[in-house]
């Protein structure tokens, strides 16, 4: 056996390979005999003398013995040199062998042996009896060699169970049997050389001679069977080379029975003497019979016969002594019960056998679902959606009259959006004065009463408050009660308006808002078309009868809000809009998941320089994946697909979207000083169920606020210029876009109608605020209206005073902040709408093209762009200089400006023009062109449309 | 309290000197920025040109026309080999530095666009714009539509910034926003009123905003709490710059009263109040790592050092 040197391959090959042939190598000339030589492994030469003469060399000198010939050896041992220790012992055969004879071809060849610790206490006769048998089955004989050099360090449970109960190995498993002893054949007795296995060394049970009563023997082992698969293409029974018959010359006639254990080859592996003769060489199927053969009886062809078959599946001979697999059964019926009794007792001590069976348990299957069972919940009563919009109102007032709201739920307006104050309430805990954040602990407690005295006042129905408890229940009472008068009043108000809307319109409905439900989409057009008869109990007579009165009080709600929603528009209106080019989601819409808190809130905090939590909004932000590569970083949210702040989807006409209106249009109503930034309605609603502690700011806030007032001029308009952003949540982006123009130039009509004084803004503030409301757009965009109301007269002369005025006072650059900006645009609007009536506002572009500085004027939003130069204007009206005395007089010029200021614009208009025409001229680029083109810009947004079809029919004549 | 970026150094030295001015003859100058190293500087004119100019040899280097408005803001990428700029006319533009060639137009805002920031790598343009929206364009590929659009903002986005996987931005409507890429965070702080400048400061734990109420307020960037606050300048109508110093001692802020005001940023005290002119100073820059600071008054861009030195007026 040798392994391969280069370790290419890493099988091992057997003997010594030859050399490989080369072909063009030149022939070798044969070793002459002489200089043949053997030599031992030591390189020693040997001479081989002939069979007679004892083979090779051997012993001293070719003698057998060695140089002290057949002298014994003694005994030797001293300090230096111990005595081996095979002298301490018995000799052994090994002693006398030659080193050839532990070789591989030797008759005692050193094997590979298991170490100690793997080999099991005493060697299992019977599995190597049945690798045997597997051995003589399979093609290769000794392939299954390899599997005893593995073998387990532990035993299996099982093994070890059987051996707490008594079993030792190589002992069979069942109830003890009388029988002889049998001879233990000890294994230090090794046979060498082709030794026949030892036969006869158990005797069959048959010859039971010398039974004791009282002793009995454990069971002869089970050999195992083996059911490997056959793989070869042969056919069954099919034997090739037997090396059982080859070694032992013993031809195999029969297939291996497996059911008749006692055939001869079983028995012979089994180690019981063959009887039969012997017979040398090598015979199988695959071969016929050798010439040396000299059976001359036996047939030269294998012939099957039905004689070697079972025909009949009898039971097997009681006297078996092999009881395998089939063995108990043999035994229960044959033995009596005390063999049993007898074996088990002695197993499990301390127990005794039940004399009766265990009885069966009975076992119920379970019951069968019915096919319709659905593993949910429903909760009896009403279903009322847990939407964040639903107003506390609407809560209070169905939790009255029909008893049928589910309970507070908790979860309203989500969990995320409640705030530890809120949930305490829920919790039924005592509210907590004494927190960190809290701003009462920053207040003195005279202003902590000043403070509760200014919000009861505001408050007329809310009496004496004397404990948190008693002040969250009354408040509670007090908006219900407002919030029920209130629903009812918008209600009918609300109707009313639907009908002024509808009454006496035949245009084609073609909005359907319930397409979904068809009969709710009916019975909405069924009401659209009493409100177009001018039916005041349209809505009544539409609704369906038979639903509850939750059900229809809500369709109501429903069918009054939509029928606002989408009335006819007037025709001057919708011409101006160009239908949307594809059909939007149809009932849902996209609201951002996470909310924004009460900016309310969040101003108090400003205002109180306390930045931080009370200020600070974190949200989940989902970045896309490309934007994270090229930024070098990992994706935060791996598996995400959506890009942005998580949106959800909301039913669009659900009541609940709008239900909150009413509820605001309420609180709007009492006059407050006017407020730096408007409140949206949305924002007004959530501080009405807001907790103590957002009271508490926004009053605060309205006192800082009334303290502040006096500080500004009289006619400053609000700070912060922008509001129609913080003002609604739902609308989407390019309504927005498309009402703001159109609310615009509305409310540029209106403002050319009234030429009000600067004194005057608060009061059409008021007004506006009061003012019912009387178009959605309006509804929604009151807040930026404000804005615009301050006039867009005056931007002429702001536009003088940013000339001139970067040394002026605040609330002159608030103006022009505020007031500039946003009513720029309604000017160019104006101009545009006035000139083509039936221009929309998507195609104002092409306005912008004729004057395209123009158009960018008109973005001009928030904080503005310094102007380039603070030279005086060169221009015809404005050639004031900066000084600062002038400041005072200005103001009072531009009040009185303001009733000129229509002949003004035009002659302002005319030097205008005049002004660019000179400016065509030059050629050179110069500060001050750059300086003229802007203010021409400026000022070109209020030259009226026939000025400009004027200017462009002198074009047009100049170019023919 | 509070771990402020860095203790105070021995003796600041503040740009009080002025060392020259430069005329850059392109109408209003509305942004004047540093590139990455300090060598160089950016004017953006509203004469619808963008110049590059040396720093030490005031010398014009290279103007870049084709913005279709005025110039609002422009940016340098960490290599000097591209420049972004945006403009009243509603576009982005990416310039080669070397031919002055535009490598890319950039359309999609809608309004004009205020700002606009390479992130450092310069694979990525974010701009902010009037309406609202902030997009990030990939300079990589030859798409035209933006990455991404940051519509969070419910009104102009006046000002951002990016550094490292952040994205500071100010907008109109009174709120600072930071994006924080990392971690897949929005963190809106309310600030109230309408922001026109944000910063963030050189060891990036602090953000720095000023708004049209005439303050200044320096935040806590993890947590939104005020750090310091300083006024005293005017900002009421315009939209001006303010920023840090190189080595975050003082706060600067440009002024409507012709003046540069600079604070110092622990104690909150005005330090310093550099008189540039009459009119608005309408942007600054300060050196990324020396004491150097950028203004711009209307056609003119001023250099300020810490020692006086001769002045030139107008080249």
């Amino acid at each position: 056996m040798a392994a391969d040197s280069d370790g290419e391959e890493d099988f091992v090959s057997y003997g010594t390979a030859l050399e490989p042939l080369e072909e063009d190598e030149p022939l070798k000339k044969p070793i002459p005999l002489h200089e043949q030589t053997v030599t031992d492994e030591k390189g020693r030469y040997k001479r081989f003398h002939g069979a007679f003469t004892g083979g090779f060399s051997a012993g001293y000198f070719n003698t057998v013995g060695s140089k002290e010939g057949w002298t014994p050896s003694t005994f030797k041992s001293s300090r230096q040199q111990k005595a081996e220790k095979q002298h301490a012992r018995p000799a052994r055969p090994e002693d006398f062998m030659d080193e050839e004879d532990f070789g591989e071809h030797g008759i005692a060849p050193t094997e590979i042996h298991r170490s100690d610790e793997f080999a099991s206490g005493c060697r299992n006769e019977t599995a190597e009896m049945a690798r045997a048998v597997n051995a003589q089955a399979s093609l290769i004989p000794g392939d299954t060699l390899l599997e005893g050099f593995i073998r387990a360090a532990s035993s299996s449970i099982g093994v070890e169970l059987l051996r707490r109960m008594g079993w030792k190995e190589g002992q069979g498993v069942g109830p003890r049997v009388k029988r002889k002893a049998r001879k233990q054949t000890s294994d230090s007795s090794r046979a060498y050389g082709c030794v026949l296995p030892p036969g006869g060394s158990e005797e069959s049970e048959d010859d039971e001679e010398f039974a004791p009563e009282n002793v009995t023997f454990a069971p002869k082992d089970v050999t195992p069977v083996d059911f490997t698969p056959r793989l070869g293409v042969q056919g069954l029974g099919y034997r090739g080379l037997d090396p059982g018959m080859a070694l032992l010359g013993q031809a195999v006639p029969e297939h291996v029975d497996l059911f008749r254990p006692q055939s001869e080859s079983r028995s012979k592996l089994f180690g019981e003497s063959s009887r039969g003769k012997r017979r040398g060489g090598v015979a199988g199927q695959a071969f016929g019979i050798g010439a040396l053969e000299d059976d001359d009886d036996e047939e030269v062809y294998h012939k099957d016969s039905m004689s070697r078959y079972d025909t009949v599946l009898a039971e097997e001979d009681p006297g078996d002594s092999l009881f395998g697999w089939t063995a108990p059964q043999q035994y229960g019926k044959t033995k009596g019960r005390s063999r049993d009794a007898s074996y088990l007792g002695k197993i499990l001590e301390g127990f005794t056998l039940a004399q009766k069976p265990v009885e069966q348990k009975t076992i119920f299957p379970p019951p069968i679902l019915p096919s319709n069972y659905r593993p949910m919940h429903r909760r009896p009563g009403v279903e009322v959606s847990r939407m964040s919009g639903i107003s506390s109102a609407l809560a209070e007032a169905l939790r009255t009259s029909r008893g049928h709201m589910v309970t507070e739920d908790p979860q309203k307006g989500g969990r995320h959006q409640l705030d530890a104050g809120q949930r305490g309430a829920l919790l039924g805990e005592s509210t907590q004065q004494a927190g960190p954040g809290s701003v009462m602990d920053l207040l003195r407690p005279e202003d902590r009463q000043r403070l509760l005295n200014l919000r009861n006042s505001s408050n007329p129905p809310a009496a004496q408050i004397t404990t948190p408890d008693t002040q969250s229940a009354l408040r509670a009472a007090v908006a219900m009660a407002s919030g029920m008068a209130a629903a009812a009043s918008s209600g009918l108000r609300q109707q009313q308006e639907a009908l002024a809307a509808w009454k006496g319109k035949t245009s084609t409905q073609t909005f359907r808002p319930f397409e979904n439900i068809p009969s709710k989409q009916a019975r909405y057009e069924q009401y659209v078309s009493r409100l177009k008869q001018g039916d005041q109990d349209a809505l009544e007579q539409s609704l369906d009868s038979g639903m509850t009165e939750w059900e229809r009080s809500r369709e109501r709600e429903e069918f009054v809000r939509a029928s606002i929603l989408y009335r006819p528009s007037s025709s001057s209106l919708s011409s101006r809009f160009t239908s949307a080019k594809q059909q939007e989601d149809d009932n849902q819409v996209e609201v951002s998941r996470d909310e924004e808190g009460d900016v309310d809130d969040k101003e108090a905090a400003a205002k109180m320089k306390m930045f931080g939590k009370l200020t600070r909004e974190s949200f989940e932000w989902h970045p896309d994946k490309l934007l994270c590569k090229r930024f070098n970083v990992p994706h935060p949210y791996p598996e995400s697909v959506m890009v942005g702040l998580p949106k959800v989807k909301r039913d669009k006409f659900s009541v609940f979207n709008f239900l909150t209106v009413s509820d605001s249009q309420q609180l709007i109503a009492p006059k407050k000083p006017p407020e730096t930034v408007k409140k949206s309605r949305w924002d007004m609603s959530e501080r009405k169920q807001s907790d103590p502690l957002s009271e508490l700011l926004s009053t605060a806030r309205n006192q800082a606020e009334c303290k502040q007032e006096p500080n500004e001029s009289p006619d400053a308009p609000p700070a912060v210029p922008e509001t129609v952003s913080s003002s609604h949540n739902t609308a989407t982006k390019k309504t927005k876009k498309k009402s703001a123009n159109q609310e615009s130039s509305d409310e540029e009509e209106e403002e050319e109608e009234e030429e009000e004084e600067e004194e005057e803004e608060e009061e059409e503030e008021e007004e506006e605020e009061i003012r019912p409301p009387m178009d959605l757009f309006k509804a929604i965009f009151s807040g930026s209206s404000d804005q615009d109301s301050s006039s867009s007269e005056e931007e002429g002369d702001k536009a003088e005073e940013e000339k001139k005025g970067k040394t002026d006072a605040n609330h002159l650059n608030l103006f022009s902040i505020g007031t500039t900006s946003a009513s720029t645009p309604t000017a160019s609007a104006s101009t545009a709408s006035a000139s083509t009536p039936t221009l929309t506002p998507a195609s104002s572009s092409t306005l912008t093209a004729t004057s395209q500085s123009h158009a960018l004027q008109e973005e001009e939003f928030g904080p503005k762009l310094p102007p380039p130069s603070t030279a005086p204007y060169r221009g015809g009206i404005t050639t004031q200089e900066e000084t600062p005395s002038r400041k005072s007089k200005e103001k009072k010029h531009k009040k009185k400006k303001k009733h000129h200021k229509h002949k003004k614009d035009k002659k302002k208009k005319k030097e205008k023009k005049k002004h660019k025409q000179q400016k065509k001229s030059k050629t050179e680029v110069s500060d001050s062109s750059d300086e003229d083109e802007e203010k021409k810009d400026g000022e070109e947004g209020k030259i009226s449309s026939d000025e400009l079809l004027q200017r462009l029919k002198s074009i047009r004549s100049l170019q023919s | 309290m509070m771990a402020f970026p860095q203790p105070k150094p021995e003796a600041p030295q503040l740009p009080q000197h002025l060392h020259r001015t430069i005329d850059c003859k392109q109408g209003a100058v509305r942004a004047v920025r540093f590139n990455a190293d300090g060598n160089y500087l950016l004017t953006c004119g509203s004469d619808k040109s963008l110049k590059l100019w040396s720093v030490k040899g005031e010398a014009l280097l290279k103007s870049y026309s084709g913005h279709g408005y005025e110039v609002l803001d422009a940016d340098s990428s960490y290599d000097n080999s591209q420049i972004c700029s945006c403009s009243s006319d509603k576009t982005v533009i990416l310039w080669d530095v070397g031919t002055g060639q535009v490598t890319r137009k950039l359309r999609g805002h809608a309004g004009k666009v205020n700002c606009v920031q390479f992130n450092e790598e310069a694979t990525v343009i974010l701009s902010g714009s009037i309406d609202g929206t902030v997009r990030c364009w990939d300079t990589r590929s030859r798409r035209f539509e933006p990455i991404q659009v940051l519509d969070e903002a419910r009104d102009g986005v006046s000002s951002l910034k990016v550094v490292q996987h952040e994205l500071l931005t100010g907008s109109v409507d009174g709120r600072v926003r930071r994006y924080d890429l990392r971690m897949g965070q929005l963190h809106v702080d309310y600030i109230g009123s309408p922001i026109t400048c944000v910063c963030f400061s050189q060891d990036g734990q602090c953000t720095l905003s000023s708004s049209l109420d005439s303050t200044v307020r320096l935040l806590d960037k993890s947590t939104g709490e005020m750090l310091g606050e300083y006024t005293g300048h005017k900002m009421k109508g315009y939209k001006l710059d303010c920023c840090l110093s190189s080595k975050d001692t003082h706060v600067l802020s440009c002024s409507e009263d012709g003046h540069v005001y600079c604070w110092d940023l622990v104690e909150g005290s005005l330090s310093l109040k550099l008189a540039v002119g009459k009119a608005v100073v309408q942007s600054l820059s300060f050196h990324p790592t020396e004491t150097c600071l950028l203004t711009a008054m209307e056609g003119k861009v001023q250099v300020w050092g810490p020692n006086p030195e001769e002045t030139q007026e107008d080249v």
